[in-house]
């Protein structure tokens, strides 16, 4: 039975606009503020999502400048050192084969980070496309595409994935492409069923009336209205990606060696835990430092972009 | 009502306060509300959304959600029922308690048979055999006019049309013989031939069980019409309730006297503009002290903000049943304060179109003989085309230079289909559509397409819906200038502070967002939005239905004063006609796809030559008592057929009172000759009926 009670929330935004002498104050300053400048501002004030900026920054600096503090390279072999705990010479150790697990750390790191965010990055933007468009022209596009999309979920991708990096040899580029092709689909499916609700919206109509293209109605006010959705598929992409990247470095079909990647230290040390757990640990907590920051600016950047979130506060 | 006075009121409400915990702090939404109800009596509960109406009702049922807090006191007769629990509660509610809701799709269930629904609301609270139940079933569609009954009763709802399923609800209501029947806007949800006869079938329920009717509604036309007793809510407060030929005849608080001048009469034929009464309801979270209509009241005085006014009675003839909390209610009479009018009267624009005559100005919008089908598919994978439905056939349009064309008709009847076929810009199944002058199936290239683009513009109906949430205002009034090719940076900048002036909204607001904005704020956004390309041609789909009472006046007054300043011309489609009624200069009534009359609004509205013009006339309750009383309603049977017949004839024939009338050759002829748009006189007054 419908309850049929009025809207009982009061609309937070209303409250928001009397309570903000702050907002008042930069309109009278005059200047309108520009779309960019007010996400920016609203993203700036949530410190949790500013907090997770300076980590992954720290963790990028890290990688990429972290070999400067160490003579050793990744690959550089220590045979008078075989399996030590840190110690002045080796901050966090060696491994089995005597390579220093700092330099392996900082070069894992790196990798790792260019995988997974290269990945992440392009299956969001792929996905979100693909789905909005096949939504948004209907007909014949969007049976088309549905249909490659159908197709490649049934394909038994991790096979069709591990065969490939092994020809290649355990290229990291070949892996992020691959890892790029087999992954989409399953958010491309999800952003077409949201997009196929949106497109009904009067305010599509309204574009369309106007003249704008469909291009630009995709890319304008589709895709940003399922900004949400895609924010939190990137930070978790991150994450899966760095998974997935592991799993098949463990089966052996992922980042070969001699190169390494967190996905591979993991693995590695994950073996050896009870005896060398410093060999887990560099890794782990480097991975764990990643997710986190990408789940806090993930959280900030949703508030930020969605007008009705409570937490982006007033604008 | 006078008998029912002397007896002991079945139902009575005191100090009801309800509130509800947010996020921004406790919301008050209802506070204070008394009230006795007798039996017999129809008490009608009037306010905007928000003002605390519905949440009243709810909480008589017992029916708000459990972290709501209630206090005071609601007795039936004897017995208290808010310390009762859910359990007891059941008792009473669909016993003593019959309720009717809005929308009566999600009222029912929809897999169970009707009857079988009306049977289970009968062996809830009675011991009552499965046979009879059944048999009480069948007479209470029947009571309720559902026709054949007996079959009628094994139907599912969807099988339904939704006058027929309000009316099932209302059998269902009153299946229990309930003291009480609380109607929560039983009619919002229908077109307005179907509400005037749900508003019979309620009265018929409210006569033949002997119940108390509380009904609930935004709109003062049904409570006029229906209602013993009146209840104005604001707030979540009654601010003034009284008998209802005295509350509309001799409204004393300014609330009611706003919400009163507010609403367009289709009876009315001078075009003063409406009173608008400034600003937007309080939001319910820590009030000030004070009247809450305060910063709205154009008389308010110091001593409002001090305090806020009781529900005190006032003197009048009948001792005892009108009250106002007014500080001023005192001194008002007939909607004026020590001579002056509460609300000053504002000054109408002369139209453009008053100064040429119609034939000398150019035609903006002409569309000839514009059909539209819509193909049946029948099939899971091989679709085949099983029939076609029949949406638009037939229409012709013209719309002079400065000049508003109302569409009316009731939902389903085909005029969302032409507005789309003539904002598509794409060449129509059969008939032409020309946009000032071109003909839209000769465009060429998107070029073309931008520059007609630029003359037509169109306006929403829901102001939510059609502003994108992610874009703030500027960028949302900014979109169709860039669409039509305008990238210079400044020159935007200036046209959009220029059409926010325009529609009376800061320019220095322009960096929000749309949900900072309140509902006929959020309208005025759209309609600059329209205006951003300076068209000839605004297209407005139903622009205010969405809209409370006292801002859809603001909205009305602004569109008028545009069309005057602009020299715009409007094509304006709307279901409520006296809105129609209020702006348009010449309206045009569609039934089935087709135009069944088209004419000046005051030849349309004064001297309604179609039998369904003239049925759908009648059925729009006005918002005064004496006249609903006196009023003759032609009540049309049944509803919309549906749009798949192409079969000739006139397609009113199956509802048409006149047709009734006639003897067999000419239904013959109704049946057999598809009729016309034709005029008696040499006038554009045009109907489509062989026999007026």
């Amino acid at each position: 039975m419908n309850a049929n009670l009025p809207e009982l929330q009061p609309r937070i935004d209303d409250v928001d606009t009397q309570l903000s002498p702050l907002e008042e104050r930069a309109a009278t300053r005059g200047r309108r503020l520009t779309r960019r400048r007010l996400y920016l501002r609203r993203f700036l004030r949530n410190k949790g999502a500013v907090a997770g900026l300076v980590i992954l920054a720290l963790l990028i600096l890290f990688a990429l400048l972290g070999s400067l503090f160490t003579p050793y390279v990744f690959n550089d072999v220590d045979f008078t050192s075989l399996t030590m705990p840190p110690s002045p010479e080796h901050v966090f150790g060696t491994n089995e084969t005597g390579n220093d697990t700092y330099a392996q750390a900082v070069h894992g790191l790196q990798r790792s980070l260019v995988i997974a965010l290269s990945v992440s990055l392009l299956t969001t933007l792929i996905s979100a496309f693909v789905g909005a468009a096949a939504a948004y022209f209907g007909g014949t596009t969007e049976k088309a595409i549905l249909g490659i999309v159908h197709f490649l979920m049934v394909v038994p991708s991790f096979l069709i994935l591990a065969l490939v990096s092994q020809s290649a040899g355990g290229d990291w580029r070949v892996l992020i492409i691959v890892l790029t092709v087999f992954g989409w689909m399953y958010n491309a499916r999800v952003v077409w069923s949201l997009a196929t609700s949106l497109r009904e919206r009067e305010y599509v109509q309204a574009a369309r009336f106007m003249g704008v293209g469909s291009m630009r109605i995709v890319l304008r006010h589709l895709i940003p209205n399922i900004g949400s959705l895609l924010i939190v598929s990137f930070t978790i992409g991150v994450v899966t990606t760095v998974q997935g990247e592991t799993a098949l470095s463990f089966i052996g079909f992922g980042v070969q060696p001699p190169d390494v990647s967190l996905g591979t230290m993991l693995s590695d040390g994950a073996n050896t835990v009870s005896s060398a757990p410093w060999l887990f640990y560099a890794p782990a907590v480097l991975v764990t430092l990643l997710t986190v920051s990408m789940a806090l600016i993930g959280d900030g950047l949703r508030d930020a972009l969605d007008p009705t979130s409570r937490s982006g506060g007033r604008a | 009502m006078s008998n029912s006075l002397q007896s002991r009121p079945v139902l009575s409400v005191r100090d009801l306060e309800v509130s509800f915990p947010s996020e921004a702090g406790r919301v008050q939404a209802v506070r204070g509300v008394d009230f006795d109800l007798f039996p017999g009596q129809t008490l009608g509960i009037v306010g905007e959304s928000g003002s605390g109406k519905s949440v009243t009702s709810m909480a008589v049922m017992g029916l708000l959600p459990d972290h709501a807090a209630i206090s005071g006191s609601v007795a039936l007769e004897d017995r208290e029922l808010l310390q009762l629990n859910d359990r007891q509660m059941s008792k009473i509610r669909g016993r003593d308690f019959g309720m009717i809701f809005q929308d009566p799709l999600s009222s029912l269930t929809p897999i169970f048979s009707v009857g079988r629904q009306i049977v289970e609301a009968q062996q809830v609270h009675q011991e009552v055999n499965r046979n009879l139940a059944w048999k009480r079933a069948v007479e209470l569609l029947d009571l309720v006019g559902i026709p054949n009954a007996a079959d009628r009763a094994r139907s599912f709802p969807h099988e339904f049309s939704g006058g027929m399923r309000q009316r099932v609800v209302i059998a269902m209501a009153i299946a229990n013989n309930p003291r009480v029947i609380i109607a929560d806007e039983p009619t919002t949800a229908l077109d307005v031939t179907v509400q005037a006869q749900i508003l019979e079938v309620l009265e018929l329920a409210r006569t033949e069980t002997g119940a108390a009717l509380i009904l609930i509604t935004h709109d003062l036309g049904v409570v006029a019409g229906t209602a013993d007793e009146v209840m104005v809510m604001y707030a979540g407060r009654p601010v003034e309730k009284a008998p209802v030929d005295e509350l509309f005849a001799r409204p004393r608080m300014p609330y009611t006297i706003g919400l009163l001048g507010a609403v367009p009469r289709v009876d009315a034929a001078e075009r003063r503009p409406l009173v608008p009464i400034q600003g937007n309801p309080p939001l319910l979270i820590d009030q000030p002290p004070g009247c809450p209509f305060q910063p709205r009241c154009p008389i308010s005085v110091p001593e409002c903000a001090a305090q806020e006014p009781e529900l005190a009675v006032l003197p009048t003839t009948h001792p005892g049943s009108h009250s106002a909390a007014c500080i001023r209610a005192g001194q008002i009479h007939d909607g004026t304060i020590t001579g002056a009018s509460v609300y000053p009267v504002q000054q109408a624009s002369p139209a453009p179109s008053e100064v040429l005559p119609r034939e000398q100005r150019g035609t903006v919008l002409e569309v000839k003989a514009l059909t539209k089908t819509f193909p049946l598919l029948k099939g899971t994978l091989l679709k085949r085309r099983v029939g076609s439905v029949f949406a638009v056939s037939g229409v012709d349009i013209d719309i002079r230079q400065g000049e508003t064309l109302g569409l009316v008709g009731e939902s389903g009847c085909g005029k969302t289909t032409t507005l789309l076929e003539i904002m598509n810009l794409r060449p129509p199944d059969h008939g032409s559509i020309r946009i000032g002058g071109v003909d839209v199936a000769g465009l060429k290239g998107r070029g073309q397409e931008r520059a007609l683009r630029r003359k037509l513009q169109m306006v929403f109906q829901d102001p939510m819906g059609a502003l994108d949430p992610r874009l703030t205002v500027f960028d949302i009034l900014a979109e169709p200038l860039q669409a039509v090719g305008e990238s210079d940076r400044a020159t935007i900048e200036s046209r959009v502070g220029e059409l926010m002036e325009l529609v009376r909204l800061d320019p220095e607001q322009s960096d929000r967002f749309p949900n900072a904005f309140s509902g006929g704020q959020r309208q005025r956004i759209g309609i600059a939005r329209a205006l951003a390309t300076k068209p000839e041609l605004l297209v407005l789909d139903e622009p205010v239905s969405a809209l409370d009472v006292s801002i859809q006046a603001g909205v009305i007054n602004l569109l008028n004063e545009l069309k005057a300043k602009l020299g715009l011309s409007y094509l304006f489609v709307a279901h409520d006609l006296s809105v129609v009624r209020h702006i348009s200069d010449r309206v045009a009534v569609m039934y089935l796809g087709r135009i069944v009359e088209i004419g000046t609004v005051d030849r349309v509205f004064e001297d309604p030559r179609h039998p369904y013009t003239q049925a759908l006339l009648s059925a729009i309750p006005v918002p005064d008592p004496q006249v609903e009383r006196a009023r003759e309603r032609v009540i049309l049977r049944g509803d919309l057929p549906s749009a798949t017949d192409s079969s000739p004839g006139c397609r009113f024939v199956s509802r048409c009172p006149l047709h009734l009338t006639l003897d067999d050759t000419h239904r013959a002829r109704c049946a057999g000759e598809t009729p016309e748009l034709s005029g008696r006189e040499a006038s554009d007054h045009l109907n489509a009926c062989h026999f007026r």
